[in-house]
């Protein structure tokens, strides 16, 4: 358990004081979210209708573009080869930092919602549901993104490849983070959301075994 | 053949799966598989256009189903087969199963897409559009996505041992994702008719058509074995070939 809170604390550390990160992704999800509505036109009643949409693509994007830093530096400078020796199997070391890294890349999202929510038109129901479907969901995100990220992590120019693999794996979270919204369906909102936190619990629960078993063959 | 443990006798399989050996029995089989495969396109031809009754709905265009549906059979049986190699690779690390799984990647992809394109061919005619966003129809898409996927990982790698054992993992996860995906899909929409061939209550396809089905189903299996087999053996000699470049390369003093 030390090792676990020590791997967690470590994480967030580094990922606090590096800060600039924090603040890029956050930007970027607000971004994606600002330049949607330029392609699609100052549409108020359209734009407040795509906006869960919109929130999820940006969402999606923010967190695969920070997938790549979850092993790369400690894969390159050795980290992870002294992690295997830890007292701590590599399996619970990953969960420790996918928890760290949820936290550092996930929560902020919650965070820059209402921004997000203002600019395009979303009704304060709308805004909760979003920021509950973003807290139930993000963290299956990470999950899959992490398998993408220790895939790649032997890779030099695996920037591309890890997106290809984690999309469309990842589409049951974007069509039960939207399907949240839907009106039609009576019920859909509960429904989504457990349906949401189900897949996070299960993916987060078993990402860690994958993306540690893919780690140790790209250390060999 | 050199044997790792004398005293124990290896079983059938682990004889067929050496990679000399299996290199010397494929070579018997492939010619018989090919003509094989030949001759039930032949039959199957012959049985979809001449001998089987345009339907009472669609007409002549339900003959589109005996490519549509032995071709969509095979993009999920692709990734079965790929699913047991990945097993084969992580657990025994076996070279064959590394072979068998870069092999049925491609295949898996071009058959999925061949699914794909038929059916959208079909569905011009009998739902009025070519692309719907449908249960099915979009997770076969998202299918063929993740053969692609596999492939770009597979070419992203120049060490093809270490590849095999990761495109594993990456297979797993699919595995256990590609429900999930199906599932949510199912939940999103759906417009596909659903299974009606493998029921408990018995197919509820008439036999005249059933027929030509599962002759086609038939000759569609045996080609994909028949290009697996081939494409096992390509990979076999050119690992052989990369091998003894390099043996030559370091004989020569330089760099391969």
């Amino acid at each position: 358990m030390t090792a676990f809170l020590a791997i967690l604390s470590r994480d967030l550390k580094l990922g606090l004081r590096q800060g600039g990160d924090l603040l890029t992704l956050v930007l970027f999800f607000v971004i994606v979210g600002v330049l949607l509505p330029f392609a699609v036109g100052p549409d108020r009643p359209l734009l407040s209708q795509l906006a869960p949409a919109i929130i999820w693509v940006a969402a999606l994007l923010a967190q695969l573009l920070s997938h790549d830093r979850l092993f790369r530096s400690d894969f390159e400078d050795g980290s992870l080869a002294l992690f295997r020796q830890a007292s701590l199997s590599l399996d619970g070391l990953v969960f420790a930092k996918l928890i760290a890294h949820w936290l550092l890349t996930g929560l902020p999202l919650v965070v820059a919602m209402p921004v997000l929510a203002l600019v395009l038109g979303l009704s304060a129901d709308g805004f909760w549901l979003a920021v509950m479907t973003l807290l139930a969901g993000t963290p299956a995100l990470t999950a899959f993104g992490a398998i993408g990220a220790a895939v790649t992590v032997g890779l030099k120019r695996g920037g591309l490849v890890a997106p290809v693999i984690v999309l469309p794996m990842s589409l049951p979270v974007l069509i039960f983070g939207t399907g949240a919204f839907d009106p039609a369906r009576v019920g859909a909102a509960s429904q989504a959301l457990l349906l949401l936190a189900a897949l996070s619990l299960v993916s987060m629960a078993l990402a860690p075994f994958a993306a540690a078993l893919a780690l140790r063959i790209s250390g060999e | 053949m050199a044997q790792t443990s004398p005293n124990t006798h290896p079983g059938w399989f682990t004889r067929i799966a050496h990679p000399g050996m299996f290199m010397g029995w494929t070579r018997h089989v492939v010619l018989p598989l090919a003509i094989a495969t030949a001759l039930a396109f032949a039959a199957g031809l012959y049985v979809v256009f001449f001998a089987s009754p345009p339907d009472y709905q669609m007409g002549d265009t339900v003959r589109m189903m005996y490519v549509h549906v032995p071709t969509a059979w095979l993009s999920q049986f692709c990734y079965a087969v790929m699913f047991s190699s990945a097993i084969g690779t992580l657990v025994w690390r076996h070279p064959m199963a590394d072979v068998s799984q870069k092999a049925a990647a491609p295949l898996g992809a071009a058959f999925t897409a061949l699914a794909l394109f038929t059916g959208a061919m079909w569905g011009r005619p009998t739902w009025g559009t070519f692309w719907e966003w449908d249960g099915r129809m979009t997770s076969t898409l998202v299918l063929l996505f993740i053969y692609l996927g596999i492939i770009a990982l597979w070419r992203a790698f120049d060490d093809q041992l270490k590849a095999a054992r990761i495109v594993s993992v990456v297979t797993l996860v699919g595995a256990v994702n590609i429900p999930i995906i199906k599932f949510s899909v199912d939940w999103w929409q759906t417009l596909h008719q659903p299974a009606s061939v493998f029921r408990t209550d018995g197919p509820t396809v008439d036999f005249s058509i059933l027929t030509p089905l599962l002759v086609m189903t038939l000759a569609f299996s045996l080609l994909f074995l028949t290009l697996h087999l081939v494409r096992m053996r390509t990979e076999v000699t050119r690992r052989r070939i990369r091998s003894l470049e390099l043996a030559q390369a370091r004989a020569a003093g330089g760099a391969p």
